[in-house]
């Protein structure tokens, strides 16, 4: 599904990521972990278009997306939930939302996607004519994945979803992903949340100082004491 | 005491052209955060289209809107492509920066062309109906400039409807806000600019139009026409295309007040003391969110 070989990327002289492999098959729920400037951010910016890697290849379904401009990658079925949420403040969670199915795969199936999205997240049905910079954190994470859910995509990128939520709200979303993950969506979960993530997930890739680190499946690294140490605290049991 | 009351009237009936003029700036300005330094000028040429409509084939001003928004339209549709789509490839920051350099030199250009072709003469178009008035309470209305004013509504109406209705006009309300984000929902970004700064020149054409039948242009008149826009897109903020109506009418409101009170020169004192205050006390503007 999606295939990532080799990808160096730098702001400027400074080199983010290098050498970085990943891949994502059908169906899967994939997490990247890492810590604060790793690259994960990096790497999601390379995947949506945002930022052209300086060597290697993103690949999805197939077809490599080097020249392929963002707005355009969307289209293909990758939508990405942005690092702090990203919503359109001024406009009502409505509008945020249709704006998600702006894409011609997406336009015909708006008013099916807002009921999805609706079917999701039921308070956002009473909240939709609001404004979205007057919704509370959990609310606006809502709208931020409803927005991307209404691109109608084959794969779902999101970066750190949890950042910021009640952990009782961290647990409704990741409850959320995995019935879209069920309904035919592959998931690629950037997360600092490294214990949700590994639940959720079935593989996981370890990105550290722009370098894959690690990766295996998610029960395996929920094992390994080295993960368990840098990750979960030294506390852990 | 009725005399103050007809200035005001007519600061009115300006302001609305004011709140037109603005319109076209603050939309380019809000979506590709890029100055037209040089929309005075687009709002000069889009008066010419209307007199030489009228001088050459007696087209009536207000029938020539049908020709000059569209015209103008297409103007931009050229000068993005040719100027302005350059200077948005850079980093947001910058981009004033290079749109002045551009936007100057454009201004320039224009003035130019404009003394050669035209004459530097001041120049108005007179319909048979120029001269009709609407007496009111004892105040004299002209009819020209009051169709002027409502027309002036009526188009900053169908923008803020054009915005919020047509997909189009939601992505470019995107686009203002978070690009990064429009593009990551799969908005042709550039695209939105081109559109955004093709309305808005469409806009100068249409305020240049009510210019000409109103007033007067004369190939000078650019660089106070964007003054007056700026300084009400400074008064009014960035967002709300009826709020940036409502600065222009306040603009003209504060001009005639000022000229009846502390005398006929201080007219364009008022907006400049306007500007530096609203910088000062509320720099994102009257009306922005």
């Amino acid at each position: 599904m999606l295939e990532v070989q080799a990808v160096e990327a730098a702001y400027g002289p400074f080199l983010a990521l290098s050498g970085v492999t990943l891949t994502i098959h059908p169906g899967e729920i994939v997490a990247l972990l890492g810590p604060n400037g790793a690259g994960k951010t990096t790497l999601i910016r390379c995947i949506t278009g945002l930022l052209r890697p300086r060597a290697g290849l993103v690949r999805f379904e197939g077809e490599p997306l080097g020249d392929v401009p963002a707005h355009a990658i969307v289209e293909r079925g990758l939508a990405v939930v942005p690092e702090g949420r990203r919503l359109f403040g001024a406009m009502t969670v409505e509008e945020n939302l249709e704006l998600g199915a702006f894409v011609p795969r997406a336009r015909s199936r708006r008013a099916a996607g807002l009921e999805r999205v609706y079917a999701i997240f039921p308070v956002l049905r009473g909240s939709r004519r609001q404004i979205a910079s007057a919704l509370s954190g959990g609310q606006q994470q809502m709208v931020a994945i409803g927005r991307a859910l209404m691109a109608n995509p084959r794969l779902l990128v999101l970066d750190e979803p949890s950042l910021g939520l009640a952990p009782l709200l961290v647990e409704s979303i990741f409850e959320v992903l995995r019935e879209i993950n069920a309904s035919g969506v592959s998931i690629l979960l950037v997360e600092q949340n490294v214990q949700a993530a590994l639940t959720l997930s079935r593989r996981a890739y370890i990105l550290e100082a722009g370098r894959m680190a690690g990766e295996g499946s998610a029960a395996a690294l929920l094992d390994d004491a080295r993960v368990r140490r840098a990750y979960l605290g030294p506390l852990a049991p | 005491m009725n005399a103050f009351l007809q200035q005001l009237v007519l600061g009115l009936l300006i302001g609305g052209l004011y709140g037109l003029a603005a319109a076209g700036l603050s939309l380019v300005f809000g979506v590709l955060k890029v100055l037209n330094v040089a929309h005075g000028q687009l709002i000069m040429l889009g008066g010419y289209g209307a007199f030489w409509l009228f001088a050459l084939w007696g087209l009536d001003p207000f029938a020539s809107l049908a020709l000059v928004v569209p015209g103008a339209l297409v103007l931009g549709v050229i000068l993005y492509g040719a100027l302005f789509g350059w200077v948005v490839r850079a980093h947001e920051e910058t981009r004033v920066k290079n749109s002045l350099l551009i936007g100057f030199g454009l201004a320039l250009a224009l003035d130019g062309a404009a003394v050669r072709l035209w004459t530097a003469d001041e120049r108005s178009i007179t319909t048979g109906y120029a001269g009709a008035v609407f007496e009111f309470g004892g105040l004299a209305v002209p009819l020209v400039r009051l169709a002027s004013l409502a027309l002036a509504f009526a188009l900053i109406g169908g923008l803020h409807l054009l915005l919020r209705r047509w997909r189009w006009g939601r992505a470019i309300r995107a686009t203002a806000e978070d690009w990064e984000a429009a593009l990551m929902t799969g908005i042709d970004v550039r695209r939105a600019y081109l559109l955004a700064f093709a309305i808005g020149t469409a806009l100068a054409g249409a305020a240049g139009t009510l210019v000409s039948v109103g007033y007067s242009i004369s190939p000078s008149i650019g660089l106070e026409w964007t003054l007056k826009a700026l300084i009400v897109v400074v008064l009014a903020g960035l967002g709300s295309m009826l709020g940036t109506f409502v600065g222009g009418l306040v603009l003209g409101l504060a001009e005639a007040l000022s000229a009846t009170v502390f005398g006929g020169p201080y007219r364009e004192v008022v907006g400049l003391v306007i500007f530096f205050v609203v910088l000062v006390a509320r720099p994102q503007g009257l009306f922005a969110r």
